[in-house]
């Protein structure tokens, strides 16, 4: 390759916790500016660029303003990773998509809602093309950096489609469920070494469904391990309301 | 013959969130000097209603990534209080450490890559790897031991995991606190020490400008005031946390997706300076040091120098760091189980200075133990009226410089404030009515 590839980073909506991570790469933070040049970070930098080898994008789309810049951003980049589950399955910001809007606006900024228009939290996949995922609330260092490398050396990167427990299973963790706990790990996908069963929680669900979920088996093991299935439906919700049937 | 100008910053860099800068000057006389704030709004509050108290702090820390620690403990201890959950003096321990963590991490990143590059003539800290190598490793070195306690506490710094209602889902290991305690004393002090040298050589390029205006901050007796307190204003003195509804006064205007605040007058301010003057007394010796060194006087009323202010707060941290990670050790760790049976269904009232300033949160649970009102007051939410009368006064003072300087000005008074600005938009004000 003749020049380094032009790296560009962009937020929507979201909590920039995908981006700090970024910046949380203390060890590989130089090894990776080695590699690449960052030519747009709003977070991080003044300069703005024309276009991009690789954009990388975090957040979710939920206002007509999100909607003009994700394509104005497709066009500029070759490729196009959404970069945590907000950007990938519109993450938590989805969960208001349940209920009226006008009820969610009201709620929050009384009469004065007309000041500020909202649209349904969507993923980035439902407004422009996105070349690859990188999930995770927030997403880990470990993947990103499985994904980051596979584009600087022009491969593929490849998404796990197996559930958590798998992983869980293969650090040796007694399962959350055993000790009478609920989890997520069954129908959520895998990718995060099933890190917080590790370390004594349960799987929330925050890398989006495995490609073909068993809901009804998951909410059936919900409500056997102590929850109504309202309360079951809603743990699955957080994480999932964009692709969840009827959650209403 | 007066002067005009017209400054419209898209979308400011190198601050958390999205804000514009707007100033229009005609014939001299100043129509409009504010930050917009036009951060897309999330509506927590859709997300918070009917869940589990279990699901409060997972959903709330994602308010923002940034200060997502702080978010978790202060609805921690709101559910708590709602509950009537008691902690144990370990939890208590562990939450402060992990708050020490997280106050460093972000004093570090504000104060050498999001504003230290304006002190240096430029845009990012990216030029200053090449510059400034020795710098950037060492800032990216603080950051590194700042997270690695919140991975080794909370099992993961961004959107900790082991922080549950009642206690912690893991107790970390004698060894890893051991790890910890050296690092901190072998690398951490040192750094700190060093952090304080390059702030001095920069400190020339902090604008001199003040504005005298009401400082708020917890304060308590006995220590350095971060995990609870009074709340204590310059203006009126100590008054109890539940009274944090008459100490905030939140109000809607058009210009921000973020609600503005307001106590005792127009505006005032939250966060590293504000601790500064209400708490200097009880800061350890070598910060205290560090502020004589970097010129930071008690009663300082320059918001520029927020940002050394977090320098000199991060040696305590530091320190006191140490100090708990030596009484934990010292009690022996306690494989302890979170207490979560509810005593009670009410409502519980928490604030915390988090790195920004006070964050209060303020649950109701019904009696199946789900969230049935929230409410949270964001510390940038709180600054946004003190930075636009800021603005307001700054504006006239810097009028005969060039529009490129006041820009400047302008957008360093803005990253002073370190303002996370998806936080503040974030913020819930709920009553849900049945």
């Amino acid at each position: 390759m003749t020049r380094k590839p032009r790296v560009a980073i962009f937020d929507f909506t979201g909590c920039e916790g995908c981006e700090l991570n970024q910046l949380n790469f203390e060890d590989q933070l130089l090894d990776i500016l080695a590699h690449v040049d960052i030519v747009e970070w709003r977070e991080a930098m003044d300069d703005r660029a024309g276009e991009y080898d690789i954009a990388f994008v975090e957040g979710s789309l939920s206002t007509p303003d999100c909607i003009k810049r994700i394509h104005d951003v497709r066009r500029r980049a070759k490729v196009l990773v959404a970069l945590g589950t907000c950007a990938v399955t519109g993450g938590v910001n989805a969960v208001k998509n349940t209920r009226p809007i006008e009820e969610v606006r009201e709620e929050v900024y009384g009469q004065d809602k007309y000041l500020f228009p909202t649209l349904p939290a969507l993923p980035l996949s439902a407004v422009v093309k996105v070349d690859h995922n990188v999930r995770g609330c927030p997403m880990t260092q470990i993947e990103f950096l499985k994904v980051f490398t596979a584009l600087v050396m022009g491969k593929r990167p490849i998404e796990p489609d197996y559930a958590v427990c798998v992983e869980c299973k293969l650090r040796e963790n007694e399962c959350v469920l055993e000790r009478g706990m609920i989890c997520l790990g069954p129908v959520t996908r895998a990718g995060c070494d099933a890190h917080c069963p590790t370390v004594g929680q349960y799987c929330i669900g925050c890398r989006g469904l495995v490609s073909e979920p068993n809901i009804a088996g998951m909410e059936e093991i919900l409500v056997d391990h102590g929850l109504s299935l309202d309360d079951a439906r809603r743990r699955l919700q957080l994480y999932n309301a964009n692709q969840l049937e009827g959650a209403k | 013959m007066g002067a005009n100008l017209d400054i419209k910053v898209r979308h400011l860099t190198r601050v958390e969130g999205h804000g514009d800068i707007v100033v229009n000057m005609r014939d001299g006389v100043l129509e409009k000097a504010q930050l917009d704030i036009v951060e897309a709004p999330r509506y927590f509050e859709a997300m918070l209603k009917g869940r589990s108290f279990h699901e409060a702090a997972i959903i709330t820390s994602r308010i923002c990534g940034i200060c997502s620690l702080g978010h978790q403990i202060t609805s921690l201890k709101a559910t708590e209080q709602a509950l009537g959950l008691e902690v144990s003096a370990q939890t208590v321990l562990l939450r402060k450490l992990l708050i020490h963590g997280a106050t460093i991490q972000s004093n570090v990143l504000h104060a050498y890559f999001l504003a230290a590059p304006d002190f240096l003539g430029q845009g990012s800290v990216f030029p200053l790897v090449a510059s400034h190598p020795e710098v950037v490793k060492r800032a990216l070195r603080m950051k590194r031991l700042a997270n690695d306690i919140g991975d080794v506490v909370s099992g993961r710094a961004v959107h900790p995991i082991t922080p549950v209602p009642g206690g912690f889902t893991r107790i970390p290991t004698a060894h890893e606190l051991q790890e910890l305690k050296r690092r901190l004393q072998q690398e951490m002090v040192p750094d700190f020490l060093a952090t304080v040298e390059t702030m001095k050589a920069l400190a020339g390029a902090i604008p001199d400008f003040t504005r005298e205006t009401e400082f708020i901050s917890l304060r308590c007796d006995d220590e350095y005031a971060l995990y609870d307190g009074d709340i204590c204003s310059t203006d009126t003195g100590r008054v109890p946390d539940s009274e944090y509804r008459r100490m905030t006064n939140e109000y809607v205007v058009p210009h921000s997706t973020s609600k503005h605040a307001r106590a005792n007058r127009s505006s005032f301010m939250v966060g590293a300076l504000a601790r500064w003057n209400n708490n200097h007394d009880k800061l350890c010796p070598t910060s205290l040091a560090a502020a004589a060194e970097l010129g930071l006087q008690p009663g300082c009323h320059n918001p520029y120098l927020n940002t050394i202010a977090q320098v000199v707060e991060a040696g305590h941290c530091a320190l006191d760091a140490v100090a708990i990670i030596d009484r934990l050790l010292g009690d022996g760790l306690k494989d302890e189980i979170p207490n979560q049976e509810p005593t009670r269904y009410g409502t519980g009232i928490a604030a915390t200075e988090v790195p920004r300033g006070i964050l209060y949160h303020e649950y109701t649970y019904d009696r199946q133990g789900r969230v049935a009102a929230a409410n949270c007051i964001i510390p940038t939410g709180q600054n946004l009226a003190n930075i636009d009368d800021d603005m307001k006064k700054l504006v006239p003072e810097v009028i005969g410089q060039t529009k490129a300087e006041i820009t400047l000005k302008l957008e360093m008074l803005v990253r002073a404030y370190d303002p996370c600005i998806s936080c503040s938009v974030h913020l819930l004000d709920v009553n849900f009515i049945e």
